[in-house]
């Protein structure tokens, strides 16, 4: 561990002349899991994505094994062993475990593809990684887990000494995690650099070696990991102390406001039953898979249910679009926020005004309105762009996610669903989104949010329900609303008695 | 020295998304080189023709914008020229004598042209066929009802007004490129300040958060290919009147490629999202520059279309670097 693999020297990066990297200097060690910690808009990815060639840098070198090297593509990053394990997988779906593998660097036999070879080299690496994947299964059978490994075996074929993870365990469930981090040692052993992007601070604390912190484009500190604890790490991220990130829980009122009547779908949710109150937080508890996003969904119209009644503020109303979702002032953040909740390639003001078109419309679009109400939410959640005109793929998660709420918050909605609202955000902004909640409800606007992180839903709810395989299993209120309940619950060893 | 000067602009300009400004700025190279190149280039009358012969395919081009905006391709065009060309001169001569014909001929192209768009759309949003494949079928069938109708001879019309409206001129500039000009103001008001040209963009885009966002996808959809018929019925119709006669093998035979290229080579992304209309007319006259050069240098008109190949090419290349 004393030779630098990799020598960072004076890295900075602008974009159109805004500085995001400034003079990042950095040694990388062979053989050790280094944890790259910020915000977002912090610059690890932008620092990341240039020693993986997707970015080049502006000015700085970078050694490797004490010579200087050129980094200008992601080809020139993959020559030199570096890998970087995306979030969303480069793998394709109607291939198999090995070919996927072997993509691009095919094994065989003079014309044609040696697949006996490739087939045993892949079983062997996989035996070493210690998982019982199977070499021939289709990649579009696999868990999100298992594509994983696959990604990090295909890196290990291409001899990469570096790999790069972007926060590599969000995707997975508790159980894959322990796996992975199995599978990290073994990498270690093998002598595998691993540069490893994160969110979550115990994780980082408990898997890597030391700890690089960025702040603003600068690199803060650089520790042994055990020389640092978790709050040590937040208040460097941050640049501040943190105060307590949930706000104390709001009363509500009685008033129902939304009603949920044996909703339906075949093979998909059964007989859900729930009513939400005037300025409550509810929250839906449940593992991935649940039934807690198709539930929303059905709600706001963009699934078709089999059965069930929505009654809002005591009215029955047909919902069959979300168009008569949000004629009825119900809101949906999706989970996915690039997919299905904003428009990469338009600016600030025409993603936020993109529902709520109609009112900035008097024959013709009144931009100078739709830019102005676009600068308010920009001032009222402290979005932070280069220019109102960026483009939303240029913003940071965090920031994505703030327009995503400005874009509903202007259809001025009664009930807002949040599906997994904070999910890849940094604690900052995490803290800034719940106590935009908090306010929100005290407003009289009514919470539902579903989250796979428990100790978001516990820190918000006043009432919880947890889901399992399309059914809701418990409904917890008070001192119940705690882990164990919880994933009791969720796993199925405890129901509700039903009324 | 003039370089010291020149390198803070060419930044600066870098800035700006080069890729928006590419096809103005071809243009006026284009314009500088060819008024160098030919003394006949910048005669009044020269010009006028250019725009006039830019104008038939350009107005296409405007409606095709829209589709390919979407994200949508529509390959029919050229073939739903003839057969709309062929059958207004059936109503004119059917009519009879008088401007009541060509009135009667104008409107029914027009709403032919809607008609057939809306068979391209439906065929699209209701069946779920992709539009290139739903293009090239509807291509394939209206290129054949023409020469069925017509019994693929010449189709003359018999009306001694109707060849004014091609023909005719307002301050020295013929009728079509002043509809030319008004439809693609007209377009141009609807893409950018429309709540339906956002729409059409943010289907482009993403379709998935366009139909999360309460916007109706499949109309947005469908909507375009019926611009994208109107404007080829408008046009139809201003080529029969031009020639008083259509011949149902040739008229409009690879106007959809023309249509194609001067979107692209305005700027619009192919793979749909963003676009501009005044791309589109830029496009579209570096094209009849180009073609009208070429003639104008005495170049073989059989390398004509290799010519007009590269510029497409180039086009494509330089928006592939802008959006890197």
């Amino acid at each position: 561990m004393n030779v630098p693999v990799m020598q960072i020297r004076g890295i900075v990066k602008e974009f159109s002349g805004v500085r995001v990297l400034h003079k990042i200097t950095l040694d990388i060690f062979a053989g050790e899991v280094l944890g790259v910690l910020g915000e977002n808009g912090a610059g690890k990815s932008t620092l990341l994505k240039i020693i993986s060639g997707i970015y080049t840098r502006t000015s700085g070198s970078i050694k490797i094994d004490g010579e200087d090297v050129d980094i200008q593509s992601s080809s020139d990053a993959k020559r030199l062993g570096i890998a970087m394990i995306p979030q969303e997988f480069n793998l394709i779906s109607s291939l198999n475990v090995f070919e996927n593998i072997f993509l691009g660097n095919e094994l065989k036999n003079g014309f044609l593809l040696n697949k006996t070879l490739m087939r045993s080299k892949a079983n062997q690496l996989l035996k070493e990684l210690e998982t019982d994947l199977n070499p021939d299964s289709l990649i579009e059978n696999l868990s999100v887990a298992e594509k994983q490994m696959v990604e990090i075996a295909k890196a290990l074929v291409n001899e990469s000494r570096i790999l790069i993870m972007d926060e590599p365990t969000t995707v997975l469930t508790d159980h894959e995690v322990d796996i992975f981090f199995a599978l990290v040692e073994k990498l270690k052993q093998r002598g595998v650099t691993i540069i490893f992007i994160s969110h979550k601070l115990k994780e980082v604390k408990h898997l890597c070696d030391r700890l690089a912190i960025l702040r603003d484009g600068h690199l803060i500190s650089v520790d042994d990991v055990s020389d640092i604890n978790e709050e040590d790490m937040a208040r460097k991220m941050v640049g501040r102390e943190l105060n307590q990130i949930y706000p104390a829980r709001a009363e509500h009122t009685e008033e129902v406001v939304l009603k949920v009547s044996n909703l339906s779908i075949k093979g998909l949710l059964h007989d859900i039953n729930f009513d939400l109150k005037k300025g409550e937080v509810l929250g839906f508890a449940g593992l991935i898979g649940a039934g807690r996003t198709e539930t929303a969904e059905a709600i706001m119209g963009l699934r078709k249910k089999d059965s069930g009644h929505i009654e809002v503020s005591g009215q029955a109303v047909e919902i069959n679009s979300i168009s008569d979702a949000v004629l009825h002032n119900l809101a949906y953040l999706s989970e996915d926020r690039q997919g299905k909740g904003l428009i990469m390639n338009f600016d600030i003001p025409k993603n936020i005004t993109l529902i709520s078109l109609a009112s900035y419309v008097r024959g013709l679009i009144q931009h100078k309105k739709e830019r102005a109400v676009a600068r308010d939410y920009v001032k009222r959640f402290d979005i932070k762009a280069a220019s109102i005109n960026s483009n939303l793929a240029n913003l940071s998660g965090g920031n994505q996610q703030k327009v995503y709420l400005s874009k509903w918050m202007d259809t001025h909605p009664n009930i807002l669903i949040l599906d997994e609202p904070t999910r890849g955000i940094d604690v900052n902004t995490k803290k800034e989104i719940y106590h935009f909640i908090r306010s929100l409800t005290e407003q009289g606007v009514s919470v539902i949010v579903i989250s796979s992180e428990l100790e978001e839903v516990m820190g918000l709810s006043n009432r919880v329900m947890v889901m399992r395989s399309g059914e809701i299993m418990g409904e917890l209120t008070g001192d119940a609303i705690n882990e164990k309940e919880i994933m009791y619950y969720a796993a199925g060893l405890k129901t509700m008695a039903r009324a | 020295m003039i370089m010291s000067q020149l390198s803070p602009m060419i930044t600066r300009m870098k800035r700006l998304d080069i890729a928006t400004y590419a096809p103005f700025i071809a243009l006026v190279l284009l314009i500088v080189f060819s008024s160098i190149a030919s003394e006949h280039f910048l005669m009044p009358r020269n010009i006028t023709n250019v725009l006039r012969q830019v104008s038939y395919t350009g107005i296409i081009a405007l409606g095709m914008t829209f589709v390919i905006i979407a994200g949508g391709i529509d390959l029919s065009v050229g073939s739903m020229v003839a057969l709309v060309g062929v059958l207004s001169i059936m109503i004119i001569n059917g009519v009879g004598d008088g401007w009541w014909a060509v009135a009667m001929a104008v409107s029914s192209a027009i709403a032919l042209g809607g008609l057939f768009g809306a068979i391209n759309g439906l065929i699209i949003t209701r069946g779920k066929v992709a539009s290139f494949i739903a293009t090239l079928a509807t291509m394939s069938i209206f290129r054949s009802m023409t020469l069925y109708i017509s019994d693929a001879g010449e189709m003359v019309s018999e009306n001694q007004h109707f060849s004014d409206i091609g023909g005719g001129y307002l301050w020295a500039i013929p009728y079509p490129v002043w509809i030319f000009i008004l439809l693609a103001i007209a377009y141009h008001i609807l893409l950018k300040h429309s709540a339906f040209g956002r729409h059409v963009c943010a289907v482009g885009s993403n379709s998935k958060v366009a139909s999360y966002s309460a916007i109706k996808v499949r109309w947005v959809y469908f909507l375009t290919f019926l611009i994208a018929g109107l404007s080829v019925g408008i046009s139809a119709v201003l080529l029969a009147s031009r020639l008083n006669s259509v011949s149902p093998g040739d008229a409009g035979l690879f106007y959809e490629l023309d249509a194609i290229a001067a979107v692209v080579i305005g700027g619009t992304a192919l793979s749909g999202g963003k676009g501009t209309i005044w791309g589109t007319v830029i496009g579209a006259i570096i094209l009849g520059i180009i073609n009208n050069m070429l003639n104008l240098m005495g170049i073989s008109p059989y390398l004509q279309g290799m010519v007009k190949g590269m510029v497409i090419l180039t086009a494509v290349l330089v928006q592939f670097k802008g959006d890197r």
